[in-house]
């Protein structure tokens, strides 16, 4: 049998594609010797393995991807993540987890359209699709002539997707300061040198990449924003998370749905294990970027860190990244993690059709929450201890202080006060908005605070 | 925590004390980053821990407190900590070392002798309880009757049990132990791992034979190198991760067999771990009540040391085949065998 690179017909040859070669005489007579069948439709020879070595490990390429592709559509209908009315904005990396969930979401528009077309008396209109990419060559002083390589190979990736087209929205990150490029991309570098950790360097970027992501939505009026965040993903984010003493916003960025933000944040590929990812990206011979320097450069740091510790005990135990997500998801979600209800009749036609929706737990009773003006998580009590002296001192600086939270603080802020005012003037305009939105969330809590006084007395 | 500051002396150079500004830098306390030198570095930490028992309220004049002692760094700082607060600022506590000996050879003889020179250093009493004495066993003979795998479950439940009967026999009121925010940090970290969310409020120190025990600690190290303060904000997180009030905690109840207190009743355990269930219920043992030391003791002494620990369909097998020729008087008991074996 010979192990070809698109759909390769033996066992255990799956990871890597320079094994593949070497291997293939060795691992095809061992598939032949246990007749190493499928263990889902039993016709086929396997050749994915799954979830590292567990029950699913043992799937032909279309029963694997299959079940991949069931993760995902579950992740979505459950939570019911996307309605017919809606316009899905897919953020691409480039890497292969957002290469699958561009693939993915692409499929379920695909299925959409043909029920669309079938479907004579009340057919539901089909969701729209469009792709990100933020450009990020600038921040990390990359040359411009590598930038725009990536840019060209995004582009033929995109154009090369099934109809109807989709359309691209290629984003320097710069332009969170102006449309004018080198005037963004200086102001941009001005800031992340400002920040002499490099752990928070990191968080920054990723923070502001955040923020660019919605502003390429809320402009071209997308209603949802997927990422390609999978459980491997997810689980290094809860551990380096805790690390930072983020313990307490943590549930708020590992759900399927996070809904602070304006355009409300889906992550459908929760379920899936990167490795998986990657073998359905080359089972399928999806394109993807080859070197991906916006993100796999060389790190030193806690992110690094961690992402070497969880590999670590991922060899050493196939399911603990699974673990590590399901435990953190125990901890108690906060309530914009789901999306809101919405009074649209198609939607609730839709969600009839697929009503599995379930309900996440939550505690509704919590005070309105605020939140980090960095990182916008939700800031734990001990975070603004300044609150109550908002009635009497209104000075701008002192209400931004105080809705950072301590982990931001530590790595992104300067740590003497004197510096502080040129850092704040570095901030793109949507986080210095963000603060002030938030501090109108302190208001609201502090008006709450006096009115339950009053109450007492 | 004090040797690991210590540790750290050599990047020191020849700088200045940043409190006394007066005597050579010694060491940098990973803590604050501050610079400072031996004698300062005694007294902020003496004066830390003391705010921490004041503000705590940790104990009560008049008290008898028994201070875990296994010869190791953590717990020797602890009791010269304690000994000379308690003379400082007059606590009026009656302090007394317990020490336990597992009984293994080689390994606990050498830390004995420090806690002995412990003993008359600072001029505690010293009781050192044996799990020969307590339980008819060394972990010599355990090990050799189980071999060398799982043994970490014996050793760790019998010591906690260990400390509390030797605590009952002191009649001391409170036992305290040398865990430091390393250890804490790294029990936060691995109840993560392991999936136990109830545990993560609970922070106690519980062992375990695994692996990424190992690689936890290494992390933790390599964290500490990069981020000093990543340690103490392992510990911030776990105090404020949300645990939703439903979430089931572990109870503690009194084993009905030895009387103690189990931290971790067998039924509560075997929640967990399903089959575990199977094979103390298929012995006919009324096992829900007991505590995991007797459970595991019970084991040993019926020559099946597999009770209580491990999950493998052997234990089962075997465990059933027990089941006839031991009792069978229960239906109701014996139907967790039938529906559990898969």
């Amino acid at each position: 049998m010979a192990c070809g690179k698109s759909l390769c017909q033996s066992g255990g040859c799956h990871k890597y594609d320079e094994e593949v070669d070497k291997q293939t005489p060795l691992t095809a007579t061992r598939g032949l010797i246990n007749g190493n069948l499928c263990v889902k439709c039993k016709a086929s020879t396997a050749v994915a393995g799954g979830a590292g070595g567990g029950e699913d490990g043992r799937f032909c390429a279309d029963c694997f991807r299959g079940s991949l592709f069931g993760k995902f559509r579950l992740a979505v209908t459950s939570n019911g993540m996307i309605s017919p009315s809606d316009k899905v904005l897919v953020a691409f990396s480039g890497g292969p987890s957002s290469r699958v969930a561009l693939q993915f979401v692409r499929e379920m528009q695909d299925k959409a359209l043909k029920n669309f077309e079938a479907s004579r008396d009340k057919p539901l209109p089909v969701f729209g699709v469009g792709v990100a990419f933020i450009d990020e060559h600038s921040a990390l002083s990359l040359p411009p002539e590598d930038g725009d390589e990536v840019v060209e190979h995004i582009k033929t990736i995109v154009s090369d997707l099934a109809p109807p087209g989709k359309e691209l929205h290629v984003t320097p990150l710069g332009s969170l300061y102006s449309s004018h490029l080198t005037d963004g991309r200086s102001k941009l570098k001005e800031l992340l040198d400002a920040v002499p950790d490099d752990t928070g360097k990191e968080d920054l970027l990723t923070y502001l990449r955040m923020l660019c992501l919605q502003k390429v939505a809320v402009e071209n009026g997308y209603s949802k924003l997927v990422l390609g965040s999978c459980t491997s993903t997810i689980a290094r984010h809860v551990i380096s998370a805790t690390v930072k003493g983020q313990g307490y916003s943590l549930p708020a960025d590992i759900q399927y749905v996070d809904a602070r933000w304006e355009v409300p944040v889906l992550l459908p590929l929760r379920d899936c294990l990167a490795q998986e990812l990657n073998v359905l990206c080359q089972l399928d011979g999806l394109g993807r970027l080859k070197t991906l320097a916006a993100s796999d450069g060389p790190r030193s740091g806690i992110n690094a860190l961690v992402s070497s510790f969880i590999s670590l005990l991922q060899e050493e135990n196939p399911s603990r990244e699974c673990t590590i997500v399901r435990t953190a998801g125990k901890l108690t979600p906060f309530s914009f993690d789901r999306l809101p209800d919405v009074d649209d009749p198609k939607a609730r036609l839709a969600s009839q059709r697929r009503q599995k929706k379930f309900n996440i737990k939550s505690d509704e009773s919590t005070l309105p929450e605020s939140f980090c003006s960095l990182c916008n998580s939700p800031l734990h009590k001990s975070d603004f201890p300044r609150l109550i002296n908002y009635a009497n001192d209104q000075h701008s600086a002192d209400v931004f202080d105080a809705s950072f939270c301590s982990s931001c603080r530590f790595q992104i802020l300067p740590s003497d006060s004197s510096s502080m005012e040129y850092f704040y003037s570095l901030l793109p305009q949507p986080m210095i908005a963000g603060s002030k939105i938030s501090s109108y969330h302190d208001r609201r809590l502090l008006r709450q605070v006096i009115s339950n006084l009053i109450f007492c007395f | 925590m004090e040797t690991m500051e210590r540790g750290k002396a050599k990047s020191g150079g020849a700088r200045q004390c940043s409190i006394c500004k007066q005597a050579r830098a010694a060491l940098k306390r990973p803590k604050t980053l501050e610079q400072i030198c031996r004698e300062c570095f005694y007294s902020v930490f003496e004066e830390e821990v003391h705010r921490v028992i004041v503000e705590n309220q940790l104990f009560r004049p008049g008290e008898r407190v028994a201070i875990g002692a296994s010869g190791g760094k953590d717990s020797t700082v602890l009791a010269y900590v304690l000994s000379e607060l308690n003379r400082r600022h007059n606590y009026g506590l009656d302090l007394f070392l317990l020490s336990v000996d597992e009984g293994i050879t080689g390994y606990r003889d050498d830390s004995l002798e420090t806690v002995k020179r412990n003993e008359i250093q600072y001029g505690l009493p010293l009781k050192v309880v044996s799990y020969k004495d307590l339980y008819g066993w060394t972990m010599d003979e355990i090990v050799k009757m189980i071999g060398l795998k799982n043994n970490c479950t014996f050793c760790g439940v019998f010591r906690r049990q260990a400390l509390d009967r030797g605590a009952a026999m002191l009649k001391v009121e409170k036992l305290v132990t040398g865990h430091n925010a390393d250890d804490i940090a790294e029990t936060v970290l691995l109840n993560i791992l392991r999936g136990d969310i109830a545990r993560l409020v609970i922070l106690a120190g519980i062992y375990s034979p695994n692996a990424y025990r190992g690689f936890a600690r290494e992390f933790i190290k390599d964290l500490e190198r990069i981020r000093p303060r990543a340690i103490l904000d392992i510990i911030k997180s776990g105090e404020n991760f949300r645990i939703s009030t439903f979430t089931k905690m572990p109870e503690q109840g009194t084993c009905e067999r030895c009387g103690y207190i189990s931290s971790q009743p067998f039924s509560e355990f075997c929640l967990h771990n399903d089959l575990r269930m199977v094979s103390g219920v298929c012995l006919g043992l009324d096992v829900q009540k007991w505590c995991k030391a007797c459970v595991l003791l019970e084991g040993l002494n019926r020559g099946l040391p597999k009770l209580g620990i491990g999950r493998s369909r052997g234990i089962d097998n075997h465990s059933k085949k027990e089941t006839k020729h031991m009792n069978g008087q229960n239906d109701v008991q014996g139907k967790p065998c039938g529906t559990l074996d898969f």
